[in-house]
C-alpha cells in the first residue's frame, strides 16, 4: 500500500512538472502581454526611476535571458510561494487570490458530494426499475442535462429569479457579509447561497454519473452470483445494495479523478456568468487583458488542486477495492 | 463488459434470412449493412440522425436559405420581435400566399424602450426565390437569389426577430451554424487522427513509447480544460483574421481532446496485440506500419467512430462556451456561441427572449449527436441484441 501511494505520488509530481511547462508556455507565448508592454513603456520613458524599475523586472522575470532560465526563475519562485505580480492591479498575485481559491475548492468538493448523493440513488432506482416511468423520466432529464450548456442554465435561472423575486440571484454571500472575517455566521451564509451554483455546476456531471451507475448496476444484476443470491432467498434490498451496488460503485471511484476537471471547468464558467467571487471571474479578467502571470498562477494552482484530488481518488480506490494491485 | 462475452457462433450475430432473392434461402450482408440494420432499430437515434442531417444541409445552403447577409443592418428595426409569416390578415381573411405586415417602431420617450406594432394598412407578400444581397454559396457559386423575402428594401422579414444592430436573427443563426457545426467535425477529425494513431502505436509497441504517450494523454485529462482553452484562446494574436482564429480555436479544442480517445484505443489495441491474426501477420513478415494500418486501425474503426460521434457535441459545447465568453470566434464570422454572447445580460434576455434561440439549436445538436452516438454504440457491437 505504501509502495502504491509513493508510486502515485511520484507520478503526480511528474505530471505537475509537465503541467508547469505547458502553463509557462501559455505565460510566455503571447507577444502583446502586459509584462512586455510594460517593459517597453519603461524603456521609452528612460528616466532614472523607470530605468531602476526596468532592471528590477528584468532580474525578477529574466526578460533578456534564454527561455529555460525564465522558466526556472518562474518555477523556483512559484515553489517558494512567489507567484509573480499582476501587472493590471500592480500587486503581487498572492494577495489577489485571497479567498477565491478556497471558495473554488469548497464549491468543487460540494458539487462532487452533491452529484454523488443525487446520482447514486437515482442510478440504483433506474437500474432496479428498468424502463419504468420514472426511469425513463430520469434518462430523459440526464440526456438533457448533458446537452444544455451550464452557462445557459445559469442565465435562465437568473431570468427566472428576476421574474419571481425581482432581483437576479448571484453572489455567494448576502450583502455586506463578503467583507466580514470568516466565522460561523459567514459559513452559514455561504451555505445558504452556494447550493444554487453547486446544482448548476453539478448537473452535467450528475447526469453522466446516473447513466454510468445505471449501466454498471444493470450489468452486475445480470451476473450469476446475484441470481444465486436471490435463489438463496436473500431479500431484494440486500441483494441490490450488498451484492450489486458495492460492485457497481467501484469503477465510479476511479472516475472522480476525471470528474474533478470538468467540475472545475464548469464552476469557472458559471462563476463568470453569476459573477461569484471564485477564481473564475479573476482568471477570465486576467486572460482578457493578457495579464499572463496572474492567469498562469491560477492555471497552475487549479491544476495542482486537480492533481491532489486525483491522488486522493487513486488512494481511495486502492483502499476500497482489494483487487487493485499495488505496483 | 463481461456481458458481451457470448458464444461467437450465437445465431443472433447473423441475419435471419428475409426476402432472399431468386429462391435462395440466405442473404449475405456486409458489415455496414448489419450495422445499419441494428441502428435502424433505435427510433430515437434515427430521429437524432434526421435532425442532424437537416441541420447540416441547412448549414451548407445557409446563404441561400437566409433572407439576408449576416452584416445587413436595418438600423430602424433593432430588437424587432420575431414575425412569423401570416396567412390570415387583420380581418381574418385567408390568403394563400404568406405575407407580413410592416412593423412600426415606437420609442417610449421616458424609458427609451422600443416597441413594435404591425401596420395593418398594407400586406407585403413573401416571395420565393427573390433577389437580395449577393453571396457566394460555399464560397464558389455567386448568386443573389434567396429562398424567400419581401423583395422590398425597407420592409424586412424577421422570422426569428432582429438583434441589437437590426440584423436578421434567422440569417445569423443559419450562417453561424456553419461555424458551430463544422468546428466540431474538423476538430474531432484532427483529434481522431492524433488519438487513434497515437493510441494504436502506444498500445502496440508498449514500453517507453507507451509510457510517453500515456503520460501526455493523462496530462490532457487532468488539466482543467476550460481554463486552459480560455488561456490558449486568449493568446491567439489580435491581428489574426477571423478565419485564422476559427482554425486556431479548432486546433486548440482538438489538441486537448485526443487524450481520452488515445487511452481508449490503447486499451483495445493492447488486448488485440496478442490475437492470432496479429501474431500471424508478424510471422508472415508484415511490417509494423502494415499491421497498424491494415489490422489494428480497421479493427478499432467501429469503436473509433462511436467515440468520435460522442466527442463532437463536447467540442460544440466548448466552442459555444468560449465564444460566449468573447474568447472564441471573432467578427465578422459568427457562431451560435457568438450570438449567445449578446444574450449574456439578464435584462436583454428578459426584453428580447428570442436572442436565446441559438442555445436551443446548440442543445438540439448536442442531443442529436448523443442519440446517434448511443445508437451507433449499440449497432457496432455485434453481440448486442
Amino acid at each position: 500500500m505504501i509502495d502504491f501511494i509513493v508510486h502515485r505520488f511520484v507520478h503526480a509530481l511528474f505530471l505537475l512538472l509537465l503541467i508547469s511547462v505547458v502553463v509557462f508556455v501559455v505565460i510566455d507565448l503571447p507577444p502583446g502581454d502586459y509584462l512586455t508592454s510594460r517593459a517597453a513603456e519603461l524603456e521609452r520613458q528612460g528616466s532614472q526611476n523607470a530605468e531602476l524599475q526596468l532592471r528590477g523586472l528584468r532580474e525578477r522575470y529574466g526578460l533578456d535571458r534564454p527561455l529555460y532560465v525564465r522558466y526556472w526563475l518562474w518555477v523556483s519562485n512559484f515553489v517558494q510561494g512567489d507567484f509573480g505580480e499582476s501587472f493590471e492591479y500592480q500587486r503581487p498575485v498572492k494577495d489577489l487570490i485571497g479567498d477565491s481559491l478556497l471558495l473554488t475548492v469548497v464549491m468543487s468538493v460540494l458539487t462532487l458530494i452533491m452529484s454523488w448523493a443525487i446520482a447514486i440513488p437515482i442510478g440504483v432506482y433506474s437500474a432496479t426499475h428498468k424502463y419504468s416511468l420514472l426511469d425513463q423520466l430520469f434518462t430523459g432529464i440526464s440526456f438533457f442535462g448533458l446537452a444544455i450548456p451550464g452557462f445557459l442554465l445559469a442565465l435562465i435561472l437568473m431570468v427566472i429569479s428576476v421574474y419571481v423575486f425581482g432581483v437576479p440571484i448571484g453572489g455567494l454571500f448576502s450583502a455586506g457579509m463578503d467583507k466580514q472575517p470568516w466565522g460561523i455566521p459567514k459559513v452559514l451564509d455561504l451555505l445558504k447561497h452556494i447550493w444554487i451554483p453547486v446544482l448548476l455546476v453539478g448537473l452535467s456531471g450528475t447526469a453522466e454519473l446516473i447513466r454510468i451507475m445505471r449501466g454498471n448496476l444493470l450489468d452486475i444484476l445480470n451476473q450469476q452470483y446475484v441470481q444465486s443470491a436471490h435463489a438463496r432467498g436473500l431479500s431484494a434490498q440486500v441483494v441490490t445494495w450488498k451484492h450489486g451496488v458495492r460492485m457497481a460503485i467501484n469503477p465510479l471511484i476511479s472516475l472522480i479523478g476525471l470528474q474533478l476537471p470538468s467540475i472545475l471547468s464548469g464552476s469557472i464558467i458559471i462563476s463568470i456568468v453569476l459573477s461569484l467571487p471564485t477564481t473564475g471571474p479573476l482568471l477570465y479578467r486576467a486572460l482578457r487583458v493578457q495579464d499572463m502571470y496572474f492567469a498562469g498562477s491560477f492555471l497552475m494552482l487549479l491544476s495542482m488542486m486537480l492533481l491532489i484530488g486525483n491522488f486522493l481518488a487513486d488512494v481511495a480506490l486502492a483502499w476500497v477495492d482489494p483487487r487493485i494491485t499495488y505496483r | 463488459m463481461s456481458a458481451a462475452m457470448g458464444n461467437p457462433n450465437d445465431s443472433s450475430e447473423y441475419p435471419v434470412p428475409t426476402n432472399a432473392p431468386d429462391g435462395q434461402d440466405w442473404v449475405s450482408l456486409s458489415q455496414g449493412q448489419l450495422i445499419w440494420r441494428r441502428f435502424k432499430r433505435s427510433r430515437i437515434a434515427l430521429v437524432g440522425g434526421v435532425v442532424l442531417l437537416a441541420f447540416y444541409l441547412s448549414a451548407i445552403f445557409a446563404d441561400f436559405l437566409a433572407p439576408y447577409e449576416i452584416s445587413t443592418r436595418f438600423t430602424n428595426q433593432i430588437y424587432a420581435p420575431p414575425t412569423p409569416p401570416r396567412f390570415l390578415d387583420s380581418e381574418s381573411i385567408f390568403h394563400s400566399q404568406p405575407f407580413i405586415y410592416k412593423m412600426k417602431q415606437t420609442i417610449n420617450r421616458a424609458t427609451l424602450e422600443i416597441a413594435y406594432a404591425p401596420d395593418f394598412s398594407k400586406r407585403y407578400p413573401l416571395r420565393f426565390f427573390v433577389k437580395g444581397d449577393p453571396y457566394k454559396l460555399l464560397g464558389i457559386i455567386s448568386s443573389d437569389i434567396h429562398l424567400f423575402g419581401t423583395g422590398e428594401k425597407d420592409v424586412p422579414v424577421f422570422v426569428l426577430g432582429s438583434d441589437r444592430q437590426g440584423r436578421d436573427m434567422l440569417t445569423r443563426v443559419l450562417v453561424g451554424s456553419q461555424v458551430s457545426l463544422t468546428l466540431g467535425l474538423i476538430g474531432v477529425a484532427i483529434g481522431l487522427i492524433l488519438g487513434s494513431l497515437l493510441g494504436v502505436v502506444s498500445g502496440y509497441f508498449g514500453g517507453p513509447v507507451d509510457d510517453l504517450v500515456q503520460r501526455f494523454a493523462e496530462l490532457l485529462l487532468v488539466i482543467p480544460q476550460i481554463p486552459l482553452w480560455m488561456a490558449l484562446a486568449a493568446i491567439l494574436p489580435v491581428t489574426w483574421s477571423s478565419l485564422q482564429v476559427y482554425f486556431g480555436i479548432t486546433i486548440i479544442l482538438s489538441l486537448l481532446t485526443w487524450g481520452s480517445l488515445a487511452r481508449q484505443i490503447r486499451g483495445k489495441t493492447l488486448a488485440m496485440r496478442e490475437e492470432g491474426y496479429v501474431l500471424a501477420a508478424h510471422a508472415a513478415g508484415a511490417s509494423h506500419w502494415w499491421i497498424i494500418t491494415r489490422h489494428l486501425l480497421p479493427n478499432n474503426a467501429s469503436h473509433i467512430i462511436v467515440v468520435a460521434t460522442l466527442a463532437i457535441p463536447y467540442m460544440i459545447l466548448g466552442e459555444t462556451a468560449l465564444s460566449f465568453l468573447g474568447l472564441g470566434i471573432r467578427a465578422p464570422m459568427t457562431s451560435w456561441g457568438v450570438l449567445l454572447e449578446e444574450a449574456q445580460n439578464v435584462q436583454t434576455l428578459i426584453f428580447h427572449p428570442w436572442l436565446v434561440i441559438p442555445a436551443i439549436l446548440v442543445i438540439l445538436t448536442v442531443l442529436g449527436f448523443n442519440f446517434v452516438g448511443d445508437g451507433l454504440r449499440d449497432a457496432v457491437d455485434p453481440y448486442s441484441r
